[in-house]
């Protein structure tokens, strides 16, 4: 049995962050999961993925997000208690339902978790979603500890239900990704399957049922004010005359320091947990009782700005600051040492921060820039794909493993900015320029958001090609399905869609099918792509060595080593392949039989034919 | 209780996160609060991994620089890149053995001797306990077990109020079987080197 599933009510046990959230999502009665997978939320839907094989849990992993909310959005408004998961960037690609999806609110509870990543730990940007709960008009609850993580999924169900509209809970990268001590509640049987009560005139979003809606969504609001001001997650601790507003793993920061600094008798602290619509009433009784006001938020300075307005509106002048106070600013996650010094220097504390090491003679360093893995078939992609086109051709890349391409020796990788960029970008690269453009797209990126701008530029007669690596698996976030996996191993039958019969439906005339550890081919077939007068595609199809390994699809791992009687240290294997597998002994080039994974790439490139499988 | 500041550091692949974790469930076991931080993402592709275990009242989930109690390096130059969490009295627990990065096994940059790295560490951390830990791994049977290791050193170290016994209960009840006799002879090893 999956450990989440554990009946025993009361029961203290260490969870992650997303493990609570998914345990909070089965002690809500949610029975309808979807996401798309994106760190640092992955985790939340690793767990459903397991549940739904032992529960009456329905769960899916969609295409991408805006998909999966809209999966998730006909179940709720049929009645089921829903969840649907996605990191902060995913919401922009799902903002578009979510904008409408508020006006026509749900019937079981839905809750949307956002998971934010103050320090771009793997994100592309670091936008602060916060703004995505003003700009829908959607609640949005910010946990503090992996406790709260689960008990505000409850939580938030409840308030869902009870305002009909979906409930935002905003994580940061740092709440997703501690363990805690949690301790289970009771879980709620579920109600797999309901029925859809038909209302076009309220769920047919034309602008005549629209104008109405958004009247609705004015009035739930009033009421999720409401409920926001009697919330047990907006709470004023202490009643000192220095005023500290606190909102997620802030708070805690604030919340130490304020022990740490012995000024608990000084201070009272707002901690903001149901943080939209942020409680002006609340926050009004709080800033007539305070002399000033420090507000601790990473990233924007959003409750900064409200409090600032809810002062105006209520004719208080007391000073209210933020961002620019001590180390505060809208750059990168807190930690509690800078939280510390900043509250000291605000209320003029006497405050000496503890003395670090002297480490200003250290010598240089040499770095540990991550890699790709030994074996990966990324890299004798990219290895062909260079003998090919050369080292000039501009190369959209997009978001996975590949775009580790973006390191030295490989050094193929010249913009990205989301998913999907990569093949939109070609288009607009292959007009704007005369260079030669040869993009790169992961399999599951592709079916995420590289179909419509493949179909775009088929259809304006763009002229590159696109190398779609197919490694069976979404591998950067944790080896999730997608539309293009065989799933049997994995113990679910899913329909398969081919990647080949897609990209030939989308209308590109030139596609080739390679394996890339076969170099020789996999070179010709990209000269002839290039000489393609159009859109031509690459289908690059290898596992990913890691997922074969995991799902048992692992064909006999026999590894190499280098003769080194043959072995003239051209160093061509090493220089341009850079394999983690290949170390230098000495001035010598050696293999580490323990990584290699006998891909063979490296033997095909070796001009004096010295790399040589181990005799078993 | 006064709050501990345990900061593990260590390479993809050496399992740290999993020693983090541990400490945790220990503390749990021991009904000491505890919050383990972790950041996901490089353990598979041969970067640093960082992860940090607060015990006691504190809530908030990271170590500042300068203000953790006890480092563990999994990794010599990864130890010493990573004293900037440490103040004069942090107690300092690593590994000798080298995992030189990729980049300087293709001749790109260069690994410090290891005994300017020690002595490097040594000179700025006031007390320093270091093991060649995979000699003790593969001493135990599995070199896999270098995490086990490190947590026989820190709970040999004495620096945090869990005991070896309630610390080999969390690794019998929490860990694979099939490693179970290898784990703990790779922890009694680092408890004993620390002692």
């Amino acid at each position: 049995m999956h450990k989440l599933l554990s009946q025993d009510s009361g029961k203290e046990m260490v969870l992650l962050g997303n493990e609570a959230i998914a345990r909070g999502a089965l002690e809500a009665g949610v029975s309808f999961a979807t996401c798309y997978p994106g760190t640092p939320s992955s985790e939340i839907p690793e767990q459903f993925f397991a549940i739904s094989r032992e529960t009456d849990l329905y769960f899916e992993y969609s295409t991408n997000e805006k998909v999966a909310l809209e999966v998730g959005a006909a179940a709720a408004i049929s009645g089921l208690r829903t969840m649907v998961t996605m990191k902060h960037v995913g919401l922009n690609v799902a903002a578009d339902p979510l904008m409408t999806l508020a006006y026509v609110g749900v019937k079981g509870g839905m809750v949307i978790i956002n998971a934010d990543d103050p320090s771009l730990f793997s994100s592309q940007n670091e936008q602060d979603n916060r703004y995505y709960a003003r700009l829908s008009t959607l609640p949005m609850l910010e946990p503090t500890s992996t406790q709260e993580m689960k008990d505000m999924t409850v939580a938030a169900i409840a308030i869902s239900e009870e305002l009909e509209l979906p409930v935002i809970i905003r994580t940061t990268t740092r709440l997703n990704h501690i363990r805690g001590h949690v301790t289970l509640g009771e879980l709620r049987p579920v109600k797999a399957k309901d029925t859809f009560q038909k209302n076009p005139f309220h769920f047919v979003c034309v602008p005549a049922v629209s104008r109405n809606l958004h009247k609705l969504l004015l009035e739930k609001y009033d009421r999720a004010l409401e409920e926001s001001e009697n919330s047990q997650y907006n709470q004023i601790i202490g009643d000192g005359k220095w005023g500290i507003v606190a909102n997620g793993v802030s708070f805690n920061y604030v919340s130490d320091a304020v022990s740490d600094l012995g000024i608990s008798d000084k201070v009272s602290t707002l901690r903001v947990g149901f943080s939209w619509p942020i409680p002006k009433g609340l926050c009004a009784r709080f800033l007539r009782h305070v002399d000033k006001v420090l507000v601790v938020e990473e990233l924007e300075p959003v409750n900064e700005n409200d409090l600032k307005a809810i002062a105006q509106e209520n004719g208080i002048t007391i000073p209210i600051k933020g961002k620019g106070v001590g180390g505060l600013s809208r750059l990168f996650e807190y930690d509690p040492g800078m939280v510390r010094k900043a509250i000291a220097e605000y209320f003029g504390i006497d405050y000496q921060a503890p003395e670090g090491l002297d480490l200003s003679d250290l010598p240089e360093l040499p770095g540990r820039p991550p890699n790709l893995c030994a074996g990966c078939p990324h890299r004798a992609t990219f290895y062909a794909v260079k003998e090919a086109y050369g080292a000039d051709a501009i190369n959209p890349t997009d978001i996975g493993c590949y775009t580790l391409g973006l390191l030295p020796p490989i050094s193929m990788a010249d913009m990205v900015i989301c998913m999907g960029s990569s093949v939109s970008s070609s288009c607009g690269f292959s007009r704007a320029t005369d260079q030669a453009v040869v993009s790169f797209i992961g399999d599951s990126t592709f079916f995420h958001s590289g179909i419509t701008g493949l179909i775009n530029a088929v259809h304006n007669n763009h002229k590159f090609t696109l190398v779609i690596l197919d490694n069976g698996t979404t591998a950067m976030t944790g080896h999730q399905p997608h539309p293009g996996v065989d799933t049997g191993p994995m113990g679910v039958e899913l329909t398969q869609i081919s990647l080949e019969e897609l990209v030939r439906g989308c209308g590109v005339k030139d596609v080739h099918v390679v394996s890339p550890f076969k170099l020789k081919k996999t070179i010709e077939s990209v000269r002839a792509a290039k000489e393609f007068d159009g859109v031509s595609v690459i289908i690059s199809k290898e596992f990913c060595p890691l997922f074969a390994r995991a799902t048992g699809q692992q064909k006999k791992v026999r590894p190499f080593h280098i003769d080194q009687n043959r072995c003239k240290n051209h160093r061509v294997c090493i220089n341009k392949l850079a394999c983690p597998a290949m170390y230098l002994e000495g001035e010598r080039v050696e293999i580490n039989r323990d990584l290699c994974i006998g891909c063979t790439v490296c033997a095909q490139v070796c001009p004096e034919n010295a790399i040589l499988p181990l005799k078993e | 209780m006064e709050t501990r500041r345990v900061v593990f550091i260590g390479v993809g692949g050496q399992g740290n996160l999993l020693a983090s974790r541990l400490l945790g469930e220990a503390s749990l076991f021991k009904g000491i609060p505890a919050v383990v931080s972790e950041i996901h993402g490089m353990a598979q592709r041969g970067g640093i991994v960082e992860s940090a275990v607060l015990m006691g009242d504190a809530t908030s989930p990271i170590v500042s620089n300068g203000e953790a109690d006890v480092l563990i390096g999994f990794e010599p130059l990864e130890t010493l890149r990573a004293l900037g969490k440490c103040n004069r009295e942090t107690v300092v627990i690593t590994n000798t053995h080298p995992l030189p990065p990729f980049n300087v096994s293709v001749g790109q940059g260069t690994y410090p001797p290891l005994e300017e790295i020690m002595a490097l560490i040594r000179s700025k951390a006031k007390k320093v306990i270091s093991l060649d830990g995979n000699k003790l791994a593969a001493e135990a049977g599995n070199p896999l077990s270098l995490n086990m290791v490190m947590l026989g050193a820190l709970i040999g170290s004495g620096a945090i109020p869990i005991g070896p016994d309630d610390m080999k209960e969390v690794i019998s009840t929490s860990t694979k079987k099939a490693f179970l006799e290898s784990n703990l002879k790779a922890f009694d090893l680092g408890l004993e080197s620390a002692q």
